[in-house]
């Protein structure tokens, strides 16, 4: 599975990090950073986290 | 034996996560989801914000389905007119009737219009896409004169994104001392106040609106005070209305959107469900009083709840069937600045305490009910968004309410 996520979409909402704290998460100034390539036994979350981000920036593939 | 069907009626957000969450529920029938407007599903909040602004496409808003919904049939452009929920059927505004095993009432809100005499031309509203396209074309006039009726979360939106595109003359009018005053309380509705008037929004408060001014178009907004605001361009902003009419003669609690029970469960028929904006249900994380829930977050996590319960009935499948507890989210962009709201702060009005930071600058707050934390708003830059988030966790882990 591999997550890409649109940077020049995302607002920092923090909402994928509640969904999926061990893909992604916000540094100390509240920007995101991400693994783009998570195990797939994340899918669930990851694909939890693509529909909870207000600006739909999360794209999973494969 | 025919293919059972569970009809969506609604093709917004609340619909289509309702069609994913059918198939993630286990429901392998058919699923018909009815939308009146013309498109696809597609995100609102960037209506207000980014759309606006000119700085979001429309493919940039249209949400990207999941791959479990790619055989799902999409009736756009078509109302729902009426449903007979004991006969299990529901009637198009093509003039066809469509039977169903399950329904999910997903139709939502729409504005809010005052009721004044005037002339229609230059008054504008934001839900649809087409509104916010229209209403872009007109803020961007040069000298255009904006008066926004309504000083809640949408209408403060569109104040801070008229001035953002450099619109000189914008005013709220609201007949509330303060904006946003109702559902965050008077400590931030004050620090917002000056935020909006330091960038150039003026404010018209504690006085509402008695009419239009104007023969082709709107030329002025006329107070109840009996002062007249030149307006080449009206946003009302003034609330909204549940989309319900169609369900009308079924003896469904209509009151205010759809009354559902704990599992969003509609009228004690186990096979209709309600979702979105347009539930009034009841929350066990707090006083068990049902209340409709106007947030981002609320399509998505009733639509898991709802699909669960809906399917688990249908196919007689085992379910999960705890009652719905959600924990509200909401955050709105206005000028540099993010409100990021956690729980239902509108239940702890009485007693706002700062928790960090200072009204002038980030800032933190919390409401309590019984002393109990029930809600927190954070006020300022992005970092102040994640500062509310530290707090997500405590509100989960506090106990419910009690009625
Ligand atoms: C301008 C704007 C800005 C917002 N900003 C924020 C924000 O910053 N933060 C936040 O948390 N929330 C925000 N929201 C709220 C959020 O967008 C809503 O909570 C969400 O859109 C609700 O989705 P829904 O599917 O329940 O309802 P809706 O989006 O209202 O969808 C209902 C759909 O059903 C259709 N319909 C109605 N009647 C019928 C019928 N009889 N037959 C067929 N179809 C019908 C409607 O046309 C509509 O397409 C904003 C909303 C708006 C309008």
């Amino acid at each position: 599975m591999k997550v890409v996520v649109d940077m020049n979409k995302c607002q920092d909402h923090g909402q994928c990090v509640f969904a999926a704290p061990d893909v992604f998460q916000l540094d100390d100034n509240g920007r995101l950073a991400y693994v783009s390539d998570p195990d797939d036994a994340l899918r669930d979350e990851v694909e939890e986290a693509a529909d909870v981000c207000p600006l739909q920036a999360i794209r999973i593939e494969g | 034996m025919a293919t059972q069907r569970i009809i969506v009626a609604g093709a917004s957000m609340g619909g289509l996560r309702a069609a994913e969450q059918l198939r993630g529920a286990g429901w392998t029938g058919a699923i018909t989801v009815i939308g009146d407007e013309p498109h696809m599903p597609y995100n609102r909040p960037p209506l207000s914000k980014d759309v606006l602004a000119g700085k979001a496409p429309f493919e940039s808003l249209a949400f990207t389905p999941r791959p479990n919904v790619a055989d799902v049939e999409w009736r756009l452009g078509t109302a729902v007119t009426a449903a007979r929920l004991a006969d299990r059927v529901v009637e198009l505004d093509d003039g066809s009737e469509i039977p169903f095993d399950g329904l999910v009432i997903a139709t939502g809100m729409r504005p809010r219009r005052l009721r004044c005499e005037g002339p229609a031309a230059g008054r504008h509203t934001v839900r649809t896409l087409g509104d916010a396209e229209a209403l872009r074309a007109e803020l961007t006039r040069p000298g255009a004169r904006v008066v926004v009726i309504g000083a809640g979360f949408i209408g403060c939106e569109v104040a801070a994104t008229a001035i953002g595109l450099g619109v000189r003359d914008v005013t709220v009018v609201d007949p509330l001392p303060l904006p946003m005053v109702g559902p965050l309380g008077g400590l931030l509705a004050r620090s917002l106040l000056e935020r909006h008037e330091e960038r150039g929004v003026r404010f018209v408060l504690g006085t509402g609106v008695s009419g239009f001014r104007g023969e082709e178009r709107v030329t002025g907004v006329v107070l109840s005070d009996g002062r007249v605001l030149p307006a080449d361009v009206v946003v009302e902003s003034v609330g909204s209305v549940a989309n319900t009419e169609w369900l009308d003669g079924n003896g469904l609690d209509l009151a205010d959107g759809v009354l559902t029970d704990g599992r969003l469960r509609v009228g004690g028929l186990p096979y209709v469900v309600a979702v979105g904006d347009v539930a009034r249900f009841p929350n066990a994380r707090y006083d068990g009083v049902p209340r409709r829930v106007e947030h981002w977050s609320i399509p998505g996590d009733t639509a898991k709840h709802a699909a669960k319960a809906l399917v688990s009935h249908l196919t007689g499948a085992e379910a999960d069937l705890t009652l719905f507890a959600p924990l509200p989210t909401f955050w709105s962009d206005q000028h540099e600045f993010r409100l990021q709201s956690f729980g239902s702060p509108g239940l702890g009005l009485a007693d706002v305490r700062v928790l960090d930071g200072d009204p002038d600058g980030d800032v933190l707050v919390g409401y309590h009910c019984d002393s109990r934390l029930v809600g927190v708003v954070a006020l300022g830059g992005h970092a102040a968004a994640t500062g509310a988030a530290r707090y997500r966790a405590q509100l989960l882990k506090q106990p419910a309410l009690t009625a």
